[in-house]
């Protein structure tokens, strides 16, 4: 039996960019969220050290300085007008927070404290600043659940545990909903709307090592690629140098915020050699590429000697209690290492999208090179790219970017949703659905997900990780094509309708593998290096050729993307080489 | 190392009662009990169910009950789950099962949300921050790190018993607005709390405190609540 719903406006997804949009929705026409997870449930609550904003409340700052920061972080790959807007809106969408109910750490005036955090500097790289803030090492946790309790008191309709696995559209191209299979039934739901905002986080877990959580899939840009839309800068996949060691768990910056030092085997601290200036708090792909480099001319530790130190034990043990008590006790629980006193085991970890679903800064998705709108489809966080983080992310933007461009796409779908009529769905809107759920539960191939899956993650670590080559791209995209035609012949246990909790691994998995196709083709393609895409046999940017934004499209046969460019936006800083 | 892993399973939709089923794992004694679930599911039988997300104890997906006490499987290491007997695992009680380790959460919100859970400030709408010293910052500190796995309630034997008992979880949020020194409406929610289903129900077992994952002391939160409501005299 199909479900059909009609809203106003659908937001997919109860991150800090989906409940952000909520809020700006909610009582403006009938809304409803729709999320796999319960909302607090979701990976924005693990996030840990920050958020930014050029507030100025403990030293000098300003929004220019931190654009400038985000753009040379990015490597030039950023949008500069859509970093202009996410800085200029920094501060308002963060006081927006606090007066939310956000428990920020407090100044001794009573004014949001703030701190230091990797690549964040004082006019144009003279030195860090204190532009993050933060509450302990659980802002993500604080806002989600700030979020969340704002869009109970705005009465926001919820419908969780509902997997979104296709998106409708009309036949004049725009968007008209959503199907969705409910997990506790396991029946689909058609929501019908006339706005729908994308707003499904990352796909981290298409590494082995890695800081996101088994359900971050990449569902929503998995459907819409497989709907025609392109995925942009899919070789920008950020690794964070300080994951714990094996494990990926994450250690925020903000433990090199607070003092904290990367050692290798010999203790010498080697970020002195990399980043002169600002050291161990050079953005992140710089300092993961040092610790791989480290690595490789054997100054690594650990069972593998593959990893390095963070040292943490010159830092006073109540500033450790104070600013970072939930990332000590991860390494308590996890390593059974006591930080006051033991140096902590880490490695690069799989961590951030920079690239994803095409948007511009009012979250309207764009289908092309040329920015073709798709009417009544808008995109959000980590799922989306407008961009702002090009080629490299700075931390604490991300949960800046969800405030202030979950805000805006609300806006715009609002606005939208208020002027424009429903748009047809397509006839029996969910067979589509329906039957790539049959086809996977009667498959009988006997090829089990967690394996396909495990092969990707190892994979796409040793030859998509923090150094590429174009041999080693090359030999993933022939893995991949195994790999696809491997999952051709999935089995699954549970064919059952309730809570089929196999079904939906197996088509999360399906997802990532289209996502690590376009991860890789636009790798392969890119022949320089920028920012998290390091090639070895590139090993310089190429601003002549490369200066432009992929585009990867879903092909109309095989495996492999078809790649389009489009053109950076610059703006006040023409692109200089990179130093710290 | 292998271990044994004994898990209460129920489908209420074809089974008659709830049944332990018996699996092996190889597993490291650094893994969490989550990563033998994952190893049971991904490897022998995937049709068990049971929820999870972050993996590292932030996100409350999969509490349940290990080896008799409310656990998140993802915080308890094989190594301190007495891995030489079988490690029993079982859902969260007080709640309906709705497949093996998932229970209907349902209720467990229902109650989150009667108590208010958001700031209510009067006032002008201000264009900056609501000032708060660092000391009134720190008095709501330890509730705001609730993570909602409903660990404390499903722990608490009034709650088994009653099912109009808001429950611990429900008490450690409205803690966390009642003493923000932002929030204008500690009357409220107190007076929501001064009810029957409210916090004097609690008798004070502590087997919230002692379940909760994140360390917050939910007796002594609920203790300052009840306290609050008597100096109010509401
Ligand atoms: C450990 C960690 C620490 C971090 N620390 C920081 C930090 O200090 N500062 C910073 O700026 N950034 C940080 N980041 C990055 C930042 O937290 C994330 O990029 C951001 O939280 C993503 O938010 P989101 O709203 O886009 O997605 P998420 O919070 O991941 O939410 C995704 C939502 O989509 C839903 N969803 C997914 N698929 C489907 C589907 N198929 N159907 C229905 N719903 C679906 C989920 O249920 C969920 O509600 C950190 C990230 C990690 C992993
Ligand atoms: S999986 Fe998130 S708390 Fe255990």
């Amino acid at each position: 039996m199909a479900h059909v719903h009609t809203f106003d406006t659908i937001i997919v997804g109860a991150g800090g960019a989906g409940l952000r949009a909520a809020i700006e929705v909610a009582g403006h026409g009938k809304t409803a969220v729709i999320s796999k997870l319960y909302p607090t449930r979701s990976h924005t609550g693990a996030a840990q050290g920050g958020v930014c904003a050029a507030l100025a409340n403990v030293e000098e700052d300003s929004w220019e300085w931190h654009a400038f920061d985000t753009v040379k972080g990015g490597d030039f790959l950023s949008d500069q007008p859509a970093v202009d807007v996410m800085c200029r809106e920094a501060a308002d969408s963060i006081i927006e927070l606090e007066n939310f109910g956000l428990p920020f750490n407090r100044t001794p005036e009573g004014r949001i404290d703030q701190r230091r955090f990797g690549g964040h500097t004082r006019n144009h790289g003279e030195a860090p600043v204190k532009r993050a803030c933060y509450a302990a090492d659980r802002t993500g946790h604080m806002i989600l659940q700030t979020l969340y309790q704002k869009s109970i008191k705005e009465g926001v309709e919820f419908f969780n545990e509902f997997h979104v696995l296709d998106v409708l559209f009309a036949d004049g191209g725009e968007c008209a909903g959503v199907v969705a299979y409910e997990l506790a039934t396991g029946e689909l739901h058609t929501f019908r709307a006339k706005a729908t905002v994308f707003a499904t986080g990352g796909f981290g877990k298409m590494w082995k090592i890695s800081s996101n959580a088994h359900t971050l899939t990449g569902d929503g840009p998995g459907a819409l690629y497989r709907r025609g839309i392109p995925m942009q800068d899919m070789e920008f996949f950020q690794f964070h140098p300080t994951g714990i060691y094996k494990i990926g768990i994450l250690l925020s910056e903000a433990a090199r915020g607070e003092g904290g030092i990367l050692r290798n085997s010999e203790n010498e601290r080697f970020m002195e050699r990399y980043a002169p200036t600002i050291k161990d708090l050079a953005p992140r792909d710089m300092v993961s590429r040092s610790i791989y480099l480290e690595v490789r001319e054997g100054r690594g530790i650990g069972a593998d000697k593959d990893g390095v130190y963070l040292d943490l034990t010159h830092l006073p043990p109540e500033q450790i209690d104070a600013k970072l008590p939930d990332i000590t006790d991860f390494v308590r629980t996890y390593l059974g290492v006591e930080p006051k006193t033991e140096m902590i085991p880490i490695q690069p970890t799989a961590h951030y999208a920079m690239g994803g679903i095409p948007t511009d800064v009012d979250g309207r998705v764009l289908r092309d090179a040329g920015g073709t709108v798709v009417p009544g489809l808008y995109a959000a966080g980590e799922c989306a790219c407008v961009s702002v983080h090009g080629a490299n992310r700075l931390g604490t933007n991300s949960l800046l970017d969800l405030v202030v461009f979950g805000r805006r796409a609300g806006k715009a779908a609002r606005a939208f949703a208020a002027e424009a009529a429903l748009v047809d769905v397509p006839d029996e809107p969910e067979a589509r659905t329906a039957e790539m759920l049959a086809s996977i539960k009667a498959g009988k191939g006997g090829e089990k997900v967690a394996a396909i899956r495990d092969d990707l993650q190892v994979d796409m670590q040793e030859r998509a990780g923090v150094f590429r080559t174009g041999e080693l791209l090359a030999g993933m995209q022939e893995k991949l094509a195994e790999l696809h035609e491997r999952y051709a012949g999935i089995q699954i246990d549970d064919t059952s309708e309730r809570w089929n909790t196999d079904l939906m691994e197996a088509v999360e998995l399906g997802f990532l593998l289209d996502l690590a196709d376009c991860v890789v083709e636009s790798g392969l393609k890119r022949t320089e290096s920028r920012g998290a895409h390091a090639r070895d046999d590139f090993q310089q940017r190429d601003d002549a050729n490369f200066l432009k934004h992929t585009l990867a499209y879903r092909p109309d046969s095989g495996h492999v993307p078809r790649l389009e460019y489009k053109p950076v936006e610059l703006g006040r800083y023409e692109p200089v080489e990179r130093k710290y | 190392m292998k271990v044994t892993l004994e898990i209460l399973r129920y489908d209420p939709a074809t089974d008659k009662a709830p049944h332990w089923e018996s699996y092996e794992a190889d597993v490291d004694p650094m893994d969490r009990v989550l990563d033998a679930l994952h190893h049971v599911k991904w490897y022998t039988d995937g049709t068990l169910a049971f929820r999870r997300s972050c993996a590292h104890a932030v996100c409350g997906s999969d509490a349940m009950v290990i080896n008799g006490e409310n656990r998140l499987a993802c915080q308890l290491l094989i190594k301190d789950a007495s891995p030489e007997k079988p490690i029993k695992v079982e859902p969260i009680r007080g709640l309906a099962v709705e497949k093996d380790l998932i229970v209907d959460m349902e209720p467990f919100f229902d109650s989150y949300r009667s108590i208010l859970p958001y700031l209510m400030h009067d006032g002008p709408e201000p264009d900056k921050e609501i000032y708060q010293s660092p000391e009134d910052r720190e008095r709501f500190d330890d509730t705001t790190k609730c993570i909602l796995c409903a660990c404390c309630t499903t722990s608490c034997p009034i709650y088994w018993g009653s099912g109009s008992y808001v429950g611990p979880a429900a008490i450690v949020n409205a803690h966390r607005f009642i003493f923000d020194s932002r929030d204008d409406h500690a009357d409220e929610r107190l007076a929501i709390l001064a009810e029957k289903s409210g916090v004097f129900r609690c008798r004070t077992a502590f087997n919230c405190t002692e379940a909760c994952p994140r360390e917050i002391k939910v007796t002594q939160a609920i203790q300052e609540v009840k306290r609050e409501i008597l100096y109010r005299s509401l």
